[in-house]
């Protein structure tokens, strides 16, 4: 039987799930939008293709990430957006302009087609700019003085950064010949810059939250969690060398740059979720003081315990259909 | 703070006015290109997957538009009414949560593989997954109007402290005003759909495109469409009657009733003069409005009178009903019309074809209609009896909240405009370029018994 007590944890960790699962899935199609290239339209018709059936799905995770807040924890979804009130609406009209561009580009006559294709790009560029900087003002508690824009503007192109360097991975998986050579290209010089940023959070981030800096310099959970960035780091490293062998005979390892670039946002994730927790509005409110009724809260987790799987069963499924390098655009 | 709640109000009503308009064309339109699956997977014949080709890009189109605009719906909900999730979020939260798990993953991610997926999985499961989308379409649709139902006759809660905690969940989902909602909702889904393919097809006949496909798309959503007029009829009476017993000043308000009455008028025109408390310009039929609610020319109707200062305000409430059952009525002898012509003589006259084209997003505007009626006919309260509109408001600062009411206003005129612009665009194209296919034109094809049903 769950205790109350532990209800808020239980729906904390949820909710770092998905978004976790929506900063990959997400991540990976906003990226490929990013990386649009507008000088060749045979390219950009693939990239498209690559991933037409899943974006819709993985927006959901956002749904549901957002969703959790607010049923969950109402009072910092009120919080935190209210602080975030304009970056907020600037997410939704991009994830706007880009999902409904994805559309008009396949029903429209050749010429207006350029023209959405960069609306496609500015859209995904927009929706992960505002979340890079929604994150980057999370961290730093939401204060608005120059420091902190400055900050959040860098987390802002990090964040769009990351999500190129995943979306360049996915293509490397997903692509042959031509357009592979260029998603390792863009790979690489995406994954420089990360790398770069990363680092940067690390110093900036203990240093400007005195309780972030305690949590990891105190034994003994810090030589645990030592083990984080190293693995991150590995992580990089081993992806560098990846990416200098590919593309490989036979298409060997196409996938490995995408399941490495999947494990450094996870443990990314990791580090700042053990920078924060047990809050959920750094410095305000921690997850129980945040948490709804018990009743509703169970009421919620006992569905969620049986869809959870569903959704997850079903997923596979549709990553089983579309497996394998991308084919011409069969679209509908 | 007054200027916040107005514009929080506009703000909220654009958005879900905008999205609003592609749920009730999805909801019905996968069930469509089900049935048109099916049939083509019975009859073999090419025509029907015509139609589902040119209505599954429609449906692609329209489900994107409908998931953007949702997104924006589920960051606002918080955002400009957090008093709303203050009070009432122990019974809005898992209704909500419920849709997200249930509803949105189910058809996001069958989407992909009805979309994309037609070469990729044998025939029959590709129809399951359409089938799957148009259940979850469905499901959405059932947890939001459990919530929006709940909001207008709350039950199965109690109040603890000025915060309402859930009791009886079956009560609180099949609360009063639910089933009635829910099928009207459906229905009109349906009915906007009928209308949109009767619309666009009745465009290509016109345009000269004689093949069979649009003719065969016409023929069916008239036909569908005279079987739900009159069934959206009957359910939107049933629907007056439960408001009028829970919410007997909404159903004043529709009426246009001041004072208390025996036998009161139905109003078909009137100019509510809220001022003065009374009705200008009056065209009635005597008595027909105690008949339509009590069923007895001399019964009781409450007039607004006797709720000053608790009701709505009465020209919106007052005109949108009559547009929408304006509409209802149009829709009803429209299709009785249209579908006796195509049964008598097979095809429909020049002016006939000019009228569908015309009423293409007639079920657009009656389905707006009917949710301002339902929707400020609640007013002042968000929660009946629970809580007013006026304790929910944020207090974003009132400039933040103009800047992103004027981004959203214009994106949406844009897409709006983008996305009518494109539906003519595909019909036309359709007409130019869509290939001859010989078996289409097989005399002893053509007049098989497989079209000629509905
Ligand atoms: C689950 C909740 C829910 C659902 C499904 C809907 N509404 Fe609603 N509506 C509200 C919850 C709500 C609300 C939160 O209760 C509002 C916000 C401000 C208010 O007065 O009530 C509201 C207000 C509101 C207003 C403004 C009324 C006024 O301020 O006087 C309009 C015009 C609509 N809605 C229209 C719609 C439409 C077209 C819907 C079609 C989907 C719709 N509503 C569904
Ligand atoms: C006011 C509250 C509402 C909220 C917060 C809301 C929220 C959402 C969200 C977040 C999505 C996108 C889901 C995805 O990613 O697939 C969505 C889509 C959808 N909504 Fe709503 N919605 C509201 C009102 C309604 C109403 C009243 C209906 C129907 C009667 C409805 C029916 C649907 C349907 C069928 C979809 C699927 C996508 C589509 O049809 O294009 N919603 N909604
Ligand atoms: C012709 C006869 C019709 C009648 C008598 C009728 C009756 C009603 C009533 C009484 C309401 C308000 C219920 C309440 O707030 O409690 C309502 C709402 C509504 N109507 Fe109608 N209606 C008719 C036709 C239509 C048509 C043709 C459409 C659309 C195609 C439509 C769409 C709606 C919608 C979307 C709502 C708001 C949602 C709801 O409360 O169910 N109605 N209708």
């Amino acid at each position: 039987m769950i205790v109350d007590h532990q209800l808020p944890i239980i729906f904390a960790g949820l909710m770092a799930f998905s978004i976790l699962v929506y900063a990959i899935l997400d991540g990976y199609d906003l990226g490929v939008g990013l990386l649009l290239p507008m000088d060749n339209e045979q390219q950009r018709d693939k990239m498209i293709a690559s991933i037409g059936p899943f974006w819709d799905a993985n927006e959901t995770w956002l749904v549901l990430a957002v969703g959790l807040l607010l049923v969950a924890f109402p009072s910092a979804h009120n919080i935190i957006l209210k602080a975030l009130y304009l970056p907020t609406a600037m997410l939704i009209i991009g994830l706007i302009i880009r999902g409904v561009s994805f559309d008009f580009r396949a029903k429209v006559n050749a010429q207006k087609k350029t023209r959405w294709d960069k609306f496609f790009k500015l859209g995904s560029f927009i929706a992960a700019a505002s979340q890079g900087y929604m994150l980057g003002m999370f961290v730093m508690g939401f204060e608005v003085d120059f420091s902190s824009v400055a900050f959040s503007l860098l987390s802002a192109a990090g964040v769009a950064m990351a999500y190129a360097l995943i979306g360049a991975c996915w293509l490397i998986m997903k692509t042959e010949e031509e357009l592979q050579l260029r998603a390792i290209n863009w790979a690489k010089n995406a994954g420089k810059i990360c790398l770069v940023g990363i680092l940067a959070v690390c110093i900036i981030n203990p240093l400007i939250n005195s309780f972030v800096f305690d949590r990891w310099t105190q034994p003994p959970m810090a030589y645990l969690i030592a083990f984080v960035p190293i693995l991150c780091f590995a992580f990089f490293a081993i992806g560098y060398f990846t990416l200098q062998r590919l593309p490989a005979e036979n298409d060997n390892g196409c996938w490995l740059p995408f399941v490495l670039c999947t494990a450094i946002f996870t443990s990314s994730f990791v580090g700042l979720a053990f920078s924060f927790y047990p809050f959920v509005v750094p410095g305000q409110l921690d997850v129980w003081q945040a948490a709804s009724a018990p009743e509703s809260l169970r009421v919620i987790l006992y569905g969620a315990l049986i869809v959870i799987p569903c959704i997850f069963a079903y997923t596979l499924f549709s990553y089983r259909v579309f497996w394998g390098k991308v084919r011409d655009l069969e679209y509908h | 703070m007054a200027d916040v709640m107005l514009l929080s109000r506009i703000q909220f009503a654009a958005n879900i006015s905008f999205h609003i308009l592609f749920p009730a064309i999805t909801i019905a339109l996968c069930w469509l290109l089900f049935y048109f699956k099916v049939r083509f997977q019975i009859s073999k014949h090419p025509v029907w997957m015509r139609i589902y080709r040119f209505w599954v890009k429609v449906f692609a189109l329209t489900f994107a538009m409908g998931v953007v605009s949702g997104i924006t719906m589920s960051f606002q909900f918080g955002t400009n009414w957090p008093g709303f999730m203050a009070t009432v979020g122990n019974i809005a939260g898992p209704l909500l949560a419920y849709e997200i798990m249930t509803a949105f993953f189910l058809e996001a991610t069958f989407l992909g593989v009805m979309l994309f997926g037609i070469n990729r999985v044998p025939p029959w499961l590709h129809t399951l997954s359409t089938f799957i989308v148009a259940v979850g379409t469905s499901l959405s649709a059932f947890w939001i109007l459990a919530l929006n139902s709940w909001m207008h006759t709350p039950a199965g809660f109690e109040m603890r402290d000025g915060v309402a905690y859930a009791v009886d969940w079956m009560a609180i989902v099949f609360n009063p005003s639910f089933p009635y909602r829910l099928g009207h909702m459906l229905l009109a889904s349906g009915l906007t759909v009928c209308f949109l393919i009767a619309g666009i097809s009745a465009y290509r006949i016109y345009r000269g495109d004689n093949k069979k496909a649009p003719t065969l798309a016409l023929r069916t959503s008239i036909f569908l469409a005279a079987i739900l007029t009159p069934l959206q009829v009957v359910m939107g009476d049933l629907h007056g009657l439960n408001t009028f017993e829970h919410q007997p000043q909404k159903v004043a308000a529709m009426e246009g009733v001041w004072d208390t009455t025996q036998g009161a008028p139905l109003l078909l025109f009137a100019v509510p003069d809220e001022q003065q408390r009374t009705n200008h310009l009056e065209i009635a039929i005597p008595n027909m409005a105690s008949v339509i609610l009590t069923h007895d020319p001399q019964g009781q109707i409450r007039g607004l009178n006797e709720f000053k200062g608790e009701h709505p305000p009465v020209k919106p409430v007052f005109y949108g009903f009559r547009v929408m059952v304006g509409l209802g009525m149009l829709m009803l002898l429209s299709s009785w019309l249209a579908s006796f012509y195509l049964w008598r003589k097979k095809s429909l006259s020049k002016w006939m074809l000019k009228f569908f084209i015309a009423m293409t997003f007639s079920g657009w505007v009656a389905t707006l209609a009917g949710w301002y009626v339902t929707e400020i006919g609640r007013q002042p309260y968000l929660v009946s009896g629970v809580l007013t509109t006026a304790d929910a408001v944020t207090d974003i600062a009132p400039e933040n909240v103009g800047i992103s009411l004027a981004a959203y206003l214009s994106l949406y005129a844009f897409l709006l405009f983008a996305y009518v612009k494109t539906l003519f665009y595909m019909a036309r194209k359709s007409v130019e370029i869509e290939e001859y296919d010989a078996e289409e034109y097989t005399p002893a094809r053509t007049t098989g018994s497989s079209e000629d049903s509905q």
